[in-house]
């Protein structure tokens, strides 16, 4: 049996279609069979709600008097690009606030104006003969733009790997924060809800297709950035007008010491046409299957500590190496939820036609990593290898006169062996050598949690290091554990400028 | 019921075992910040013995204040992820079978994890 788009459509406007949400699918399959249920069903409605890095809208603000040829622009502070001719502007979900550093951002921007709050505008010139103005500031709400059109370059992500951190430092990442020790695993997703999971050869899904954006009806432009199909990995770029969305499903976030992103509510239709359609509409939770990866490693390549089902996610906790790990999601199960049946609403009220993609979308896309034409710096070519040590054992006077000797603020303390069991500062002594009849050892007063690099390490990641733990200088090992140099802050300091945000 | 303790003299002094000798109450340390000049922590001590243990600590030298209650969510901003169910070493988050978060203040300890890990800023500690 097939059923037409066209039929689908004509039961729609007669209000006799058939219309579930992706989440019973499965329940329906199993209760009917596959010729069954596509007989029942004509419409399958999916849903997500998360995290969204990559959104944002196209402004357009009309012409002041004189006019300008707006080429810097800032909205609340977040700068908009203005490379848009003169009076329009994209303003990106993860632009920081120039003012309110990640408390504020592009997001935020775009919540304000879904919410009717006046935006303060705010624009800059060099001037022509054709836009005399060199400079503008107004406030605005949404109702005075002409357009406000969100186009988002990647969204609604097929699945995404989970995270968690085997190293021994809290981390605050996009995937939130990461317990150390693999306190937690931190996921994001619909899973069985998510649209593309329910269409993963992209037969219905593509360009034209209309979908529920933040509210609004919108609709698919195409393929997303970062589309990676060929592994499961797909993303769709997607458009809606934000004067019809709504904060129940557009909501700014920030997570800490990333920054601000826009947590986005999309869901897409799906007629059921044929059994191939019922057939993938069925996917569950325990068949979408994501790696958990280690955030603990700073690289593109995070290991892949093992595979795990959403449906395991979703149950609260995983087993890891014997342990139960805590889980949890960033994105809204709760909200897809509600992004799929308002969706089904507005079908029911047959307020929407649908339609089959004018352009399919490429099942066979791979995302390649970035060229880089240019090294990176490593850590063996700005560290210090002139670098003094104590042993363990010694006595804090001798660790002293040390420290006075080579004008070093710290000592990596090396055991019998030679390996690297703890770092002593110019602070540490100082506090000891006030009690020299305690007799103290190095032992008692190094700190043994030592934070390391290592020479081939690229040094924006040891630059990181010595931000997070708010240090001063790292010691170098080598694969056996010995300490070969220190890397100095003030070394990184003159290499790395463009670091922002930490003034 | 919970009670905040600050003390200021360099936790040479072991007064939550002192309080504890003093008035025969059982007091259960649930988080302790002590650094070299002063140190504060959360206890709990059963309901009808609050006030004796609260003045036994005082005449210890210590600031002792109620705590009412633990974390607070915003409603409104709050969008029912469950980022922070994994992260509060209380377990206070949970989902209901709607997949909506519930709280369950009794047992926060007001480590203050959750504040920074909600994308929302709907998490608030007060006391
Ligand atoms: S992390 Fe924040 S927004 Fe998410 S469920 Fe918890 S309180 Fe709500
Ligand atoms: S303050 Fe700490 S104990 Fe209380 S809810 Fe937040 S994470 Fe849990």
């Amino acid at each position: 049996m097939h059923k037409s788009i066209d039929l689908i459509n004509q039961r729609l406007q007669d209000g006799t279609a058939k219309i579930v949400t992706a989440d019973q699918m499965p329940a329906i399959v199993e209760e009917l069979g596959e010729e069954g249920a596509l007989a029942e069903v004509d419409v399958v409605t999916t849903g997500t709600f998360g995290a969204m890095c990559s959104s944002g809208g196209f402004l357009n603000f009309g012409h002041a008097e004189p006019p300008i040829k707006m080429e810097r622009i800032w909205l609340n502070d977040v700068e908009g690009y203005g490379g848009l001719a003169a009076v329009d502007t994209y303003i990106g979900a993860t632009m920081q606030s120039e003012t309110r550093g990640e408390r504020y951002g592009g997001a935020h921007v775009i919540e304000d104006f879904i919410n009717k709050r006046p935006v303060e505008l705010r624009a800059q010139s060099k001037g022509s003969d054709c836009y005399p103005r060199r400079s503008i500031t107004t406030e605005l709400t949404i109702d005075d733009l002409n357009q406000a059109i969100m186009v988002n370059p990647r969204n609604a992500y097929q699945r995404y790997d989970a995270a968690t951190n085997t190293s021994n430092t809290l981390l605050y990442t996009y995937m939130g924060t990461l317990l150390p020790n693999t306190g937690n695993i931190s996921y994001s997703g619909a899973g069985t809800l998510n649209p593309i999971c329910n269409d993963p050869n992209f037969r219905l899904i593509g360009s034209g297709v209309p979908l529920f954006l933040g509210g609004a009806q919108g609709m698919v432009v195409g393929e997303g950035t970062q589309h990676s199909s060929s592994s499961g990995f797909g993303t769709l770029m997607t458009t809606g007008d934000m004067k019809d969305m709504s904060s129940d499903f557009i909501r700014a976030a920030i997570m800490h010491r990333y920054g601000p992103t826009l947590y986005v509510g999309i869901g897409i239709p799906l007629p059921v046409l044929d059994i191939d359609v019922v057939r993938a509409t069925a996917v569950r939770d325990e068949d979408i299957m994501i790696s958990i990866r280690d955030y603990g490693v700073p690289s593109r390549n995070r290991p892949a500590v093992r595979k795990v089902s959403y449906a395991e996610l979703k149950s609260g906790s995983v087993e890891l190496n014997g342990e139960e790990i805590r889980t949890s999601s960033l994105s809204s199960y709760r909200n897809a939820l509600a992004v799929a049946r308002k969706l089904k609403d507005w079908l029911d009220q047959g307020q929407m036609t649908l339609s089959l993609p004018t352009r399919y979308i490429d099942t066979a896309r791979i995302s390649r990593p970035m060229r880089e034409t240019k090294r990176v710096t490593l850590v063996s070519e700005i560290m210090d290898t002139r670098v003094i040590m104590v042993k363990e054992d010694e006595e804090i006077q001798l660790a002293a006169k040390k420290l006075l000797k080579g004008e070093a603020n710290h000592l990596p303390v090396q055991n019998n062996e030679g390996c690297l069991v703890g770092i002593v500062t110019t602070f540490d002594i100082s506090k000891a050598v006030v009690h020299p009849e305690r007799k103290l050892k190095v032992k008692d007063v190094m700190t043994r949690n030592v934070i390391t690099t290592e020479a081939n390490e690229p040094i924006d990641i040891a630059a990181q290091k010595l931000e997070h733990h708010h240090i001063s200088a790292l010691p170098v090992v080598d694969a056996k554990g010995c300490c070969i140099a220190l890397l100095h802050a003030s070394d990184l300091g003159r290499l790395i400028t463009s670091h922002g945000g930490n003034q | 019921m919970k009670l905040l303790v600050t003390f200021y003299d360099k936790g040479t002094n072991p007064i939550i075992a002192k309080a504890v000798m003093d008035t025969g109450v059982l007091i259960n340390v649930e988080r302790a910040v002590i650094n070299s000049s002063e140190g504060e922590a959360l206890v709990d001590v059963p309901d009808d013995a609050c006030h004796i243990v609260g003045e036994a600590l005082k005449r210890l030298g210590a600031d002792v204040r109620i705590v009412e209650n633990g974390v607070s969510r915003d409603l409104n901003r709050c969008v029912s992820c469950g980022a922070c169910i994994s992260i509060c070493p209380k377990e206070v988050f949970s989902f209901d079978d709607d997949w909506m978060i519930v709280t369950d203040e009794k047992k926060c300890i007001l480590c203050g994890r959750c504040v920074l890990a909600c994308p929302h800023q709907a998490l608030t500690i007060s006391y």
